[in-house]
């Protein structure tokens, strides 16, 4: 291919990595050393201390914890919601199947977003506004996981379920050792997405928590660059910024592939 | 695969799905009756106890200015942010749906801001576009071009917030364009190449017709998300400078959060809900469509 062609991609991928690369290189700028259009990166000699005082500042450790404790909760709990019924939509006939069925796919076609107004009087009612499970508790059912776990275990053959029902395994038995396995790099997909959505969450966290026991991390940024003693500090707010982006940019970097592919598998975020 | 029913406690089924059904009741159907009755209600500040008012909430919309600005904003990002990232996504997969040395990194470079929060996103562009250093004036000042207030001028905030939407979601786009362009068939394009046509003859009348479902796909997503853009006003201009940046799902936050005006966000939700209706109805379609071909 001509080689100007390459480069004019070139510079369009330099062009769309600079914001993060610039930010990276201003969080390691001196605080002593005024920002200027004449010493606009890491400066005369950079320095890790932005990254402390940004941990001084603000519980990032905790927001951490935080984020880790709900995205991982809402998976863990995914995972066993959309497995049952996604077996049920895909081995069993029941009356008012396509009713049911219809109903949990609603879901996709009515964005959480939109429904923060009642949500967040139901998060008040159930007296668990502050808390990470208020946090966690609307994302329990995923009418996407549901529908991609039937799709996939309807490809499973029919007779290994027949055969384990000869053997004598039971429901339970037969999902866990006939269906999930196979299943699994769906699973993948879905547990990839999710983690991704809700890491990123920001306005539903934002209206039901108030203190840094259940902020999530991007809550916890916003809060942190807003703060007044902060102002434009930009060495210490790029400082946060990396704090919260560095470990997901890290393991997206790794598991590149897999992220992806899970993208291409939901299309939902 | 035909279906025969599976023996068994005739129960069964209903309670591997009840779990779901449990929560998608509370947490979308509930609500979703909840807000489109609570929109029938004056409920604010100003009153003791609700008050029924019909569609009283609705025409007060209709009739304020402020947000038919809210609306024109939306719309005005909805209608520029899609296209243009749409478009993009498609030339750059173009571009890199070939053997290439750096093809991993260039992918690298348009992908990763898909992965960062918005709210992250945002706080670097709040720097980006910063007054006097910040990167954009900087870039002009080379260009030899006047450095701009970007976000406090209320002609260019929402195109600041415009260009860091089409920044964060391209890549995004671009990886279901390439995904698409290994999917088609290699003896169509070698046929055409021996027939003599041109490149561009050859996307506009081959590779294109061939991406129609998912250009159909994409935009479905990207119409979507926009309507949901919140994160970045929040972070980033707070609405402002005087509602120049206020969107729809912003404006529901502020006018529950700010203002206390339950009755009013409400209707506001009903709004932004049949909206999206129309879109995820289409898009989950096309979820269900990619699902069985796949």
């Amino acid at each position: 291919m001509d080689a100007a062609w390459v480069l004019v991609l070139a510079v369009v991928a330099l062009g769309w990595a600079v914001p993060l690369l610039w930010a990276i290189a201003v969080s390691v700028h001196s605080p002593d050393e005024p920002i200027s259009a004449a010493n606009l990166w890491w400066g005369s000699h950079p320095t890790l201390a932005n990254y402390t005082q940004a941990f001084q500042i603000a519980p990032f450790a905790q927001y951490y914890v935080n984020t880790i404790v709900i995205v991982f909760g809402i998976l863990a709990v995914q995972l066993v919601t959309i497995s049952l019924a996604g077996y049920a939509f895909a081995r069993y006939r029941f009356r008012g199947e396509n009713l049911l069925f219809f109903v949990i796919l609603l879901q996709l076609m009515v964005p959480s977003s939109a429904l923060i107004v009642p949500n967040y009087s139901t998060i008040r009612q159930l007296h668990l506004f502050d808390t990470l499970v208020a946090v966690m508790l609307p994302y329990f059912g995923s009418a996407f996981g549901v529908f991609l776990m039937r799709q996939t275990f309807k490809t499973v053959p029919r007779d290994l379920d027949d055969a384990a029902r000869v053997d004598g395994a039971n429901w339970f038995q037969t999902l866990r050792h006939v269906y999930i396995p196979p299943a699994r790099p769906a699973m993948i997909a879905f547990a990839l997405s999710s983690i991704s959505f809700h890491w990123n969450d920001f306005l539903w966290p934002l209206v039901v928590t108030n203190s840094a026991a259940s902020r999530p991390l991007t809550v916890g940024l916003a809060v942190f660059t807003q703060l007044g003693e902060i102002g434009a500090q930009w060495p210490l707010v790029t400082a946060g910024t990396v704090i919260v982006v560095g470990p997901l940019l890290l393991l997206f970097l790794v598991f590149q592939r897999q992220f992806i592919d899970s993208f291409l598998h939901s299309g939902l975020k | 695969m035909e279906r025969r029913p599976r023996r068994g406690v005739a129960a069964l089924p209903y309670l591997l799905i009840a779990p779901t059904l449990f929560f998608v009741a509370l947490f979308t159907l509930w609500p979703t009756v909840l807000v489109a009755f609570d929109s029938l209600f004056l409920q604010n500040e100003a009153v003791q106890v609700p008050q029924f008012t019909g569609l009283g909430n609705y025409a007060a919309l209709a009739g304020d200015s402020a947000f038919q600005q809210v609306v024109l904003n939306t719309v005005l990002y909805v209608v520029v942010t899609v296209p243009v990232s749409v478009v993009l996504a498609l030339v750059l997969a173009l571009a890199l749906n070939r053997k290439l040395r750096a093809l991993g990194l260039f992918r690298l470079a348009f992908f990763y801001p898909a992965i960062l929060p918005m709210v992250s996103a945002a706080t670097i562009w709040l720097f980006m576009y910063a007054p006097g250093y910040g990167l954009v004036n900087v870039f002009l000042g080379i260009l030899h071009l006047p450095g701009q207030n970007w976000l406090g001028s209320a002609n260019l905030a929402l195109i600041a917030l415009m260009i860091l939407g089409i920044w964060k979601q391209t890549g995004y786009f671009m990886i279901f364009y390439l995904a698409g362009l290994q999917g088609l068939p290699h003896e169509v394009f070698e046929a055409a190449n021996l027939d003599g046509a041109s490149p561009l003859q050859t996307v506009r009348h081959l590779t294109l017709p061939l991406l129609m479902g998912t250009t159909l796909f994409v935009t479905t997503i990207a119409v979507v998300n926009a309507f949901e853009t919140v994160d970045q006003i929040y972070i980033m201009t707070g609405g402002g400078p005087t509602n120049a940046t206020t969107m729809l799902l912003f404006d529901i936050w502020q006018t529950l959060f700010s203002f206390f005006d339950q009755g009013k966000a409400s209707a506001m939700s009903v709004i932004l809900i049949g909206v999206l209706l129309i879109f995820t109805v289409v898009n989950f379609t096309q979820v269900e469509r990619r699902a069985t071909y796949e």
